[in-house]
């Protein structure tokens, strides 16, 4: 009982002087509830099991951890390339100058503001209501603290397949940002929608994404996460999914001092396909976790989760990873491996893979291995005239190979490749 | 172009010696074969040449055209002309053989001060050499070595030699596991690759690929000597005889 004493004491000094953001009706009602949630749980500690492996009291504090503006002029933004409808965000607030037209045929965006602000809107059947359910049977308080208090973040509604990505930059303004995003994509049936993310975003970061797929849509999202090192995230994407949807997801990390990643899936329409995947390198006092928790709730549903971290000098890598398989939904077929690749002896991969299943006929299998560079492969390489930096890149990018190979769209994935190569060089010195 | 000069090898973690007094002088355009009972030490000469770690050198010389390479690393070594084809090709998932011959090609152009291929230059030049070792598109886009037959394997390793043009080339049993016609295909590569500037060093059982690549000379290795040299005719009596006579000769 003490322990909750603390923690609701915790909360309650965090939450002092916070208050709820002025809105219409629906965005009230959501954000009470969501207050009243974040109070009945309490902000997460390092002695809650779910944060077993990565300390959140930075992620909680009510004081910011500074983090200096990273500016890596050095290398062409990431998704430079691809033909795009770029939004930005400085510190958290759209920024309109700096922003395309937010009009492209089957797709309206508005902003969170903006339809907060009205007293009905159909973003209230998902703002919070995803978040609300991907909070049992684990609780996930920063996902709820984000739905009581973000202000701005974009309500995306899709009911054509989009000609063209939908990119997200988050750009790092000031040493002490404390930044709240929400934002909610409805893809309605047969849609499809492509969202890329990328930006450090601010000092400290805590964004979610909820995403209903309906039957028959599509929804693919790319995320970097780059080189600034001292940025902290916490970010929550929220998916639902219908029958014959899909949904992947992948991410690209390379350094941050904090990073976690969760992503909450429901497949709850028969013959859906979720991949969720990601590529982590980290140096140093870079701390990166992944976690993950998909529910089959539906028959003959398909869902990966491939995630791989290369990690050196002292650096962190978290992955929990959980596959549900509830009573009847039968022909699940769940995959899912996590792969750390050790440089050094101060690294370290903390995982805990699990799977839980309550049908019967179902395809389930996991795996996760820690393991350093193969010194047979290094010695041929070399042998072959090829320097030890250079065959050791070699051998990083074969690892993460099959967490990239998830990507679908072929220009990201080159694009992504390329930055990632880009990074490995850098990294040389 | 290659000395070898009393090489005496230990292995690193363990107090055991593995060669003990190897010589060899290899001329520019020789072919030597070294011929030996399984354990003899053909292979750890071949890694100590190449520059694997888990050897320690503890007396000894070793010069490629009077350069010392023994203090250098296997990088070194490949960019100053020295190359061995192993004995077992190391698979190495992920990375694609085309990606790894063009970094190779390219790395060892960079250490000699050479400009770089170009995409398109390289992609000539491997389909060329390719063809003639009859290796398809689709080995050359599959990660090196993965699921390659043992035959394929030892083809990949004389397309790399033939990509690589180095000026020694060590052959570690590149014969073992390839049908007649994949051998042949094998000896007409490295006789492609025959000329005054270049050397072999052939490491094999049979007198089978001696027939094939004929050799100038012919070393009998014994628990890391070598205790015989001779010409073509010392492969034959191997053949016919196996190596009792010879041990007992030397012992
Ligand atoms: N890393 C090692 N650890 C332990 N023993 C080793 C190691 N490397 C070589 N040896 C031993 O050294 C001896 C020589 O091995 P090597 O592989 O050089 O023989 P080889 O002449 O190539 O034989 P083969 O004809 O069977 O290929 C063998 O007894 C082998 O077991
Ligand atoms: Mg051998």
């Amino acid at each position: 009982m003490a322990l909750r004493q603390t923690k609701e004491d915790a909360t309650t000094a965090r939450l002092e002087g916070c208050s709820l953001p002025e809105g219409g009706s629906w965005a009230t009602a959501a954000r009470k509830s969501a207050l009243a949630r974040l109070q009945d749980m309490g902000l997460p500690t390092r002695r809650d099991e779910y944060w077993k492996f990565t300390r959140p009291d930075t992620l909680t504090s009510s004081e910011v951890p500074r983090a200096a503006v990273f500016d890596p002029k050095d290398e062409p933004p990431v998704f430079d390339a691809i033909d795009r409808l770029k939004i930005v965000f400085v510190d958290g607030v759209f920024d309109p100058e700096a922003s395309d037209d937010l009009a492209m045929a089957g797709v309206k965006i508005e902003r969170l503001e903006h339809a907060a602000e009205s007293d009905i809107h159909w973003a209230k059947e998902l703002y919070g209501k995803l978040e609300t359910n991907g909070q049992t049977p684990v609780q996930r308080p920063l996902a709820a603290m984000n739905t009581a208090f973000a202000t701005d973040g974009l309500i995306i509604h899709v009911t054509k397949k989009a000609a063209r990505p939908i990119s997200l930059i988050y750009n790092h303004g000031s040493d002490d940002s404390d930044v709240l995003l929400h934002h909610v994509i409805k893809v309605e049936p047969g849609a499809e929608l492509t969202v890329l993310e990328n930006g450090p975003a601010a000092a400290r970061f805590n964004k979610v994404m909820e995403v209903e797929v309906c039957d028959g849509a599509a929804f693919h999202h790319v995320r970097a996460q780059g080189r600034d090192h001292e940025r902290r995230a916490v970010t929550h994407l929220f998916g639902r999914l219908g029958a014959e949807s899909t949904f992947k997801s992948f991410t690209l990390t390379a350094n941050g001092v904090l990073t976690r990643n969760e992503v909450v899936l429901e497949m709850i329409g028969d013959d859906s396909v979720a991949h969720v995947a990601g590529a982590a390198l980290g140096d140093g006092d870079f701390h990166h976790d992944d976690t993950i928790f998909i529910t089959h709730d539906a028959v003959n549903c398909e869902s990966r989760q491939v995630f791989k971290k290369v990690l050196r000098n002292g650096a962190t890598g978290v992955f929990q990873g959980k596959i549900l398989v509830k009573a009847g939904a039968q022909k699940t077929d769940g995959y899912q491996i996590s792969q750390a690749l050790l440089l050094d002896g101060d690294s370290q991969f903390l995982a805990k893979p699990e799977l839980e299943i309550y049908a019967d006929d179902v395809a389930c299998s996991h795996g996760s291995t820690t393991g350093a560079i193969d010194e047979e492969a290094l010695f041929y390489l070399k042998s072959r005239g090829v320097p030890e930096t250079e065959a050791q890149d070699l051998l990083v990018k074969a690892f993460l190979a099959e967490a990239i190979d998830e990507i679908e769209n072929e220009e990201i994935s080159e694009d992504l490749t390329a930055r990632l190569e880009g990074w490995l060089v850098r990294r040389r010195g | 172009m290659l000395e070898i000069n009393n090489l005496h090898v230990k292995l690193e973690e363990e107090d055991k010696v593995i060669l003990k007094g190897v010589s060899l002088s290899i001329g520019a355009g020789e072919v030597h074969a070294i011929m030996g009972p399984n354990g003899s030490g053909k292979s750890t000469t071949s890694y100590v040449l190449s520059g694997r770690d888990g050897y320690e050198v503890t007396e000894g010389t070793v010069t490629l055209n009077g350069e010392d390479i023994l203090e250098m690393e296997p990088e070194e070594r490949a960019a100053a002309g020295l190359f061995l084809a192993f004995q077992y090709p190391v698979e190495i998932p992920g990375v694609g053989n085309m990606t790894f011959l063009r970094t190779a090609v390219n790395a060892q152009r960079k250490a000699r001060g050479e400009e770089e291929m170009s995409a398109a230059d390289f992609l000539k030049f491997i389909r060329a050499k390719a063809k003639t070792l009859k290796i398809d598109a689709d080995m050359l886009k599959r990660p090196v070595n993965v699921g390659f037959s043992g035959g394929e394997k030892k083809r990949n390793e004389i397309l790399q030699m033939a990509m690589l043009e180095p000026k020694m080339c060590i052959l570690d049993e590149t014969d073992s596991g390839l049908d007649v016609d994949a051998m042949k295909l094998v000896a007409e590569g490295v006789n492609a690759l025959r000329d005054e500037g270049r050397s072999f060093l052939v490491i094999t059982h049979y007198q089978r690929l001696l027939d094939h690549i004929k050799p100038d000379v012919v070393h009998i290795m014994a628990d890391g000597r070598i205790v015989k040299t001779g010409g073509p005719e010392l492969a034959l009596e191997v053949e016919h005889n196996g190596y009792a006579d010879i041990l007992a000769e030397v012992a």
